[in-house]
């Protein structure tokens, strides 16, 4: 019985033999994925197809008319539609700024998690509270948190004397960013901490002890030890983040409603395509959205590649 | 597997003083202090508004907002918690939500390992196309693709007489739809942990005449079971929050899951302008209690049991 | 023995905490008879339809108890499905149904900006409703007349008004409410400048300012009792004036001065909740929030607050927008006769004298409004207040694009509430929404 799984494929006389093996792995990895794949064909593909038509038409939410063809229509509208564009640089600043931080912030976490200590259990669970509360009920619990007229966060931070007064943080638009990226940031921090412990966890603790041994400062070990190993889940994790930051809704939503200065891409879309009812129009955003989503996409990619050659 | 430390065994060398401070027992206080510095920070900085919402929960109505604030309710009351055990709708989005969470998670890491095991050691042609056909299922705006699910679920004709079963208003429609996004969550993960597993245990197993599905269950799987155990949790959490699918493709109160029957609470004046915000913290305190129970006694056993299997692989 | 049940079904709402104390009080009255229930039996005993009603919680459990009743006299079964508690997903939800040409419900509840937008999906009721649509409001009955066709019967009327804390308006030497939006403004100066000594979250007014429908509500009030117009007059867009602009600019000016600088971001939760902590003068808001105001367990001020008609400005008469909700039948139900039966009963004299005393609605048959018994459940319908005159939206000039037009009004007066003067903003909103109008 020959292993079917040598993944090397050698050149010269195990050619032929190889040719073979290769099909057998093949059919094999074709067939475990088949069930991804059947979900993929009915969840995604139909769904994903239709929106890509209806951006080339003219298609209404209660329409009475025939939707017609419009072609190109509807994406050169976009190139020139302003609010669209204040959106996709609002959405890239929220996204910057909340997957850096939730990044460092998630990387500590996952450190201190990681090293041992008493309470570390107590702390892993602890870590998984705010990602447990539904965004909807989170938001709206900051937002009131957040008020300056009731909120807890401006009679505190008065009290202790480390705000000079109240501050309107959701309706000043100087620091509406701030009070929703602080929002963010609590809730999905833990996310990130969750896959980086993960990644951590199976770094096999035998290197660092030989680099103990070696002499080696914590620093050094964290350099060439730890973040080499995480790459791969750092890459992951960061992937994934992304993508759900530039798709955000739920928090802004619940914040600002449909205020012109905060309106994320998401938003923009939902209330295209819902609100005002323009359904082509609104499709057109999504796949515009989505050729954005995939240029970051890409570049994550290809530092990807780079790093595991 | 052999280990380094096991061949190496400890020099003697004189220590410097720096190191020897380190290594003393004030020390190790002080080293650590920022660090337990940062540990309470953690700490606060995460639990305090799930204290606050507890403190909500306990509030009656008429000071849950009064001024100046009360920072500990002066006369605390179970009236919240009553009244959101007494919703129906409530009740009933509970069983919901960890029916469909559950279903989904475990659905997505069995269908997700599979996958994982053939994208992350295997080569062949249309991997990567694999990968990225996963990934831009998840890139899709949901409301984009909102309305086509909806037809879909409401008995779609695929052809002929093939038709899309009528899934509406069931659990099964979230089930199904949640897949969008917990797959290739549960895909990429897995897959990035696959490959990282070093080579020599599955080539020890097969030169020991295993077939590739017991190298996947025997050896693998318990290798990178902090991955399953985490992005089961995460892909858990991600589908019992869950909300605009949800609310589009539920209708009857008894099927409502919890982010929707939370939302759904109406205050005293029967309103839909008054949120009780007691009884919306009273539930959702309700709602995450058992959660962070849950993680906490399942987390250590899982992967103690797995973790250890593999070491003595 | 039917009273018994559904008496018991109206107390047994009790503990659902809504509308609680009223309901358990009121279990006493019980669900109207349905008025010629043999012929209907006759007729149509035995069909099924469906009603998308209030959400759940105190409206549930009244539209399943006048459900009931409906279906123990008329052999007609009704199944009631609460609609989502959230607005834009009620209409959405709604929508999808129709434009795939579904008959999942036969009658539903709908906003009274959704009748535009709705119309070709409804049913004419003016043939077999249109004598009692005679009873109710004429300006509702308006609003629901689209193109000659009533597609929606009223069911119940909102409308704006103001509330005031009497208890600071004598503390401060007023002797009755403010009449103009100028002495509004002057008199919550006073009492906050007197009150922030003790209370440093007091604010004069609170209203709704976030940027959503409810500011297209409050918005209109100003500018139609400052002789603005009502953003559309006659088919004409009129948003763009000097008076407009005028009452706008004295909000802004306002904003943070006697209002929260947090009021941009209100909802009618957040202004009613600053009101009955009794931190807030004055407020706008829809009639709702009086019981909350009046129960000792949630409210401050229970015993010091009245309500009044919202001031006007200079050359203009107080107004009140209207809420509130109507009854329309699916296009593409397969029991329209039935379901316009069940209309008909819901909308009747008997059934809005039940819903405003059980459930605290405002009726929409101004001779129910008028009735002592409703009067007392509910005390802004005193005459002087109830009077007042309606201002609707402009859904019947926009149509199906209301959404649209509704965000192009609430964005812009949004950005001026935040600072923006009036005269930068009106022209652009008068070329959005004459845009879509044209």
């Amino acid at each position: 019985m020959t292993s079917l799984a040598t993944p090397e494929p050698t050149s010269g006389p195990r050619r032929r033999r190889t040719t073979k093996l290769r099909r057998r792995q093949t059919r094999l990895a074709w067939l475990l994925l088949l069930p991804s794949l059947a979900v993929v064909a009915f969840v995604a593909i139909y769904p994903l197809g239709k929106t890509v038509y209806q951006s080339f038409t003219d298609q209404e939410f209660l329409q009475l008319e025939p939707t017609r063809w419009v072609g190109l229509e509807n994406y050169r509208e976009l190139w020139h539609d302003t609010v669209f564009r204040n959106s996709v640089w609002k959405t890239v600043e929220f996204t910057l700024i909340t997957v850096g931080f939730e990044f460092a912030l998630g990387l500590a976490i996952a450190l201190v998690v990681n090293s041992s200590f008493k309470g570390r259990g107590v702390m892993r669970a602890v870590m998984l509270v705010p990602w447990a509360i539904p965004t909807v009920v989170a938001a709206q619990m900051w937002k009131w948190m957040l008020d300056d007229t009731f909120g807890v966060v401006n009679d505190a931070g008065t009290r202790l004397h480390i705000l000079s007064h109240s501050h309107a943080w959701i309706s000043d638009p100087s620091t509406a960013l701030a009070a929703v990226c602080a929002v963010d940031i609590w809730k999905t921090t833990p996310f990130v901490a969750l896959l980086l412990l993960a990644g951590l966890q199976v770094i096999p603790g035998d290197l660092y002890e030989a680099a103990d041994v070696d002499g080696a400062s914590q620093l050094a070990q964290f350099w060439y030890i730890t973040l080499p190993l995480l790459a791969p889940a750092i890459l992951v994790t960061l992937i994934f983040r992304t993508l759900d930051a530039l798709r955000v809704f739920d928090v802004f939503y619940v914040f600002f409603g449909n205020r012109l200065d905060t309106q994320t891409m998401a938003i923009y879309n939902q209330d295209t395509i819902v609100g005002t009812g323009h359904v082509g129009y609104g499709a057109a955003i999504s796949v515009a959205i989505f050729l954005i989503i995939a240029v970051f996409v890409v570049i994550y990619v290809t530092f990807m590649r780079v790093t595991e050659d | 597997m052999s280990t380094a430390s096991e061949t190496a065994r400890p020099v003697t060398r004189p220590i410097s003083r720096g190191r020897a401070f380190r290594r003393s027992r004030l020390g190790r206080v002080l080293l650590r202090s920022p660090f337990y510095f940062l540990v309470a920070l953690i700490f606060i900085y995460a639990l305090f508004p799930f204290l606050w919402a507890l403190r909500s929960a306990f509030t009656p109505d008429n000071a849950l907002f009064s001024t100046p604030l009360q920072y500990f309710p002066r006369h605390p009351t179970f009236d919240n918690f009553r009244a959101a055990f007494e919703a129906s709708f409530f009740r009933h989005a509970l069983i919901n939500s960890t029916i469909v969470a559950g279903s989904v998670t475990l659905l997505s890491l069995a269908v997700g390992s599979l996958a994982a095991y053939a994208l992350g050691r295997f080569r062949f042609r249309g991997r990567s196309f694999v990968m990225y056909l996963m990934l831009s299922m998840t890139i899709f705006p949901p409301i984009a693709i909102l309305g086509a699910l909806y037809t879909l679920l409401s008995g779609f004709h695929i052809i002929g007489f093939v038709r899309f079963p009528h899934l509406y208003d069931t659990r099964w429609a979230l089930v199904f739809t949640y897949l969008i996004f917990t797959l290739p969550f549960t895909v990429w993960v897995l897959t990035s942990f696959m490959r990282a597993l070093p080579r020599d245990l599955e080539e020890a197993a097969y030169v020991d005449g295993a077939t590739p599905m017991q190298v996947f269950f025997k050896v693998l799987l318990p290798l990178i079971a902090p991955g399953l155990v985490t992005t089961g949790l995460l892909a858990f959490i991600a589908a019992w929050n869950e909300y605009l699918f949800a609310l589009s493709f539920i209708q009857s109160p008894d099927n409502y899951t919890v982010p929707i029957a939370i939302t759904s609470f109406v205050g005293k004046s029967g309103s839909a302008f008054q949120q009780p915000w007691g009884v919306i913290m009273a539930a959702t305190i309700i709602v995450t209690l058992p959660l962070i129970a849950a993680v906490l006694i399942l987390q250590r056993r899982i992967l103690a049991g797995l973790t250890a299997g593999a070491v003595k692989g | 023995m039917v009273a018994l049940l559904v008496s018991m079904s109206v107390a047994s709402a009790g503990t659902e905490r809504t509308g609680a104390t009223s309901l358990s009080a009121k279990a006493a009255i019980t669900a109207p008879k349905v008025p010629n229930a043999a012929a209907l039996k006759a007729k149509y005993g035995g069909q099924s339809i469906t009603f998308i009603g209030d959400s759940v919680g105190g409206g549930h459990t009244r539209d399943t108890a006048l459900a009931s009743r409906f279906s123990k006299d008329t052999g007609i079964k009704v199944k009631v499905v609460p609609h989502p508690t959230a607005s834009d997903a009620s209409y959405s939800q709604l929508a999808r149904v129709f434009t795939s040409h579904g008959s999942s419900f036969d009658v539903a509840m709908i906003d009274v900006v959704w009748p535009g937008a709705f119309a070709p999906y409804l049913v004419d009721l003016k043939p077999k409703l249109g004598a009692q649509a005679r009873l109710h409001a004429a300006g509702i009955v308006a609003n629901d007349t689209v193109e000659g066709h009533l597609v929606a019967m009223p069911w119940f009327g909102d409308f704006g008004i103001l509330y005031y804390r009497t208890d600071l308006l004598k503390k401060y030497g007023y002797s009755s409410p403010p009449k103009t939006w100028t002495q509004l403004f002057a008199m919550a100066k006073k009492i906050q400048d007197g009150e922030k000594a003790s209370n440093a979250q007091f604010s004069g007014l609170v209203f709704q300012g976030n940027s959503y429908e409810g500011l297209t509500c409050d918005a209109l009030e100003w500018i139609a009792s400052s002789g603005g117009g009502q953003f559309i007059d006659g088919g004409k867009v009129t948003i763009n004036n000097p008076k407009a602009a005028a009452i706008l600019d004295l909000f802004r000016k306002n904003i943070g001065v006697t209002t929260p600088r947090g009021v941009t971001s209100y909802q009618e939760g957040e202004a009613h909740t600053a009101f009955v902590t009794g931190n807030a003068a004055f407020m706008r808001n829809w009639p709702y929030a009086y019981s909350i105001a009046a129960d000792p367990k949630q409210s401050k001020v229970v015993g010091k607050f009245s309500v009044t008609t919202l001031p006007s400005g200079p050359g203009g008469h107080p107004v009140g927008t209207v809420g509130g909700w109507q009854l329309a039948v699916n296009k593409y139900s397969k029991h329209q006769d039935a379901a316009i039966e069940f209309v008909r009963y819901m909308t009747s004299p008997a059934v809005e004298k039940f819903d405003a005393i059980t459930n605290t609605n405002v009726p929409t048959i101004p001779s129910v409004a008028k009735d002592p018994a409703v009067v007392k459940a509910n005390p802004y319908l005193k005459p002087q207040i109830a009077t007042v005159a309606r201002v609707t939206r402009p859904a019947r000039y926009l149509g199906t694009h209301y959404n649209e037009g509704s965000k192009d009004i609430y964005q812009g007066i949004s950005q001026i509430l935040n600072g923006k003067p009036a005269k930068d903003v009106l022209p652009t909103i008068q070329a959005q929404l004459d845009r879509i109008v044209k």
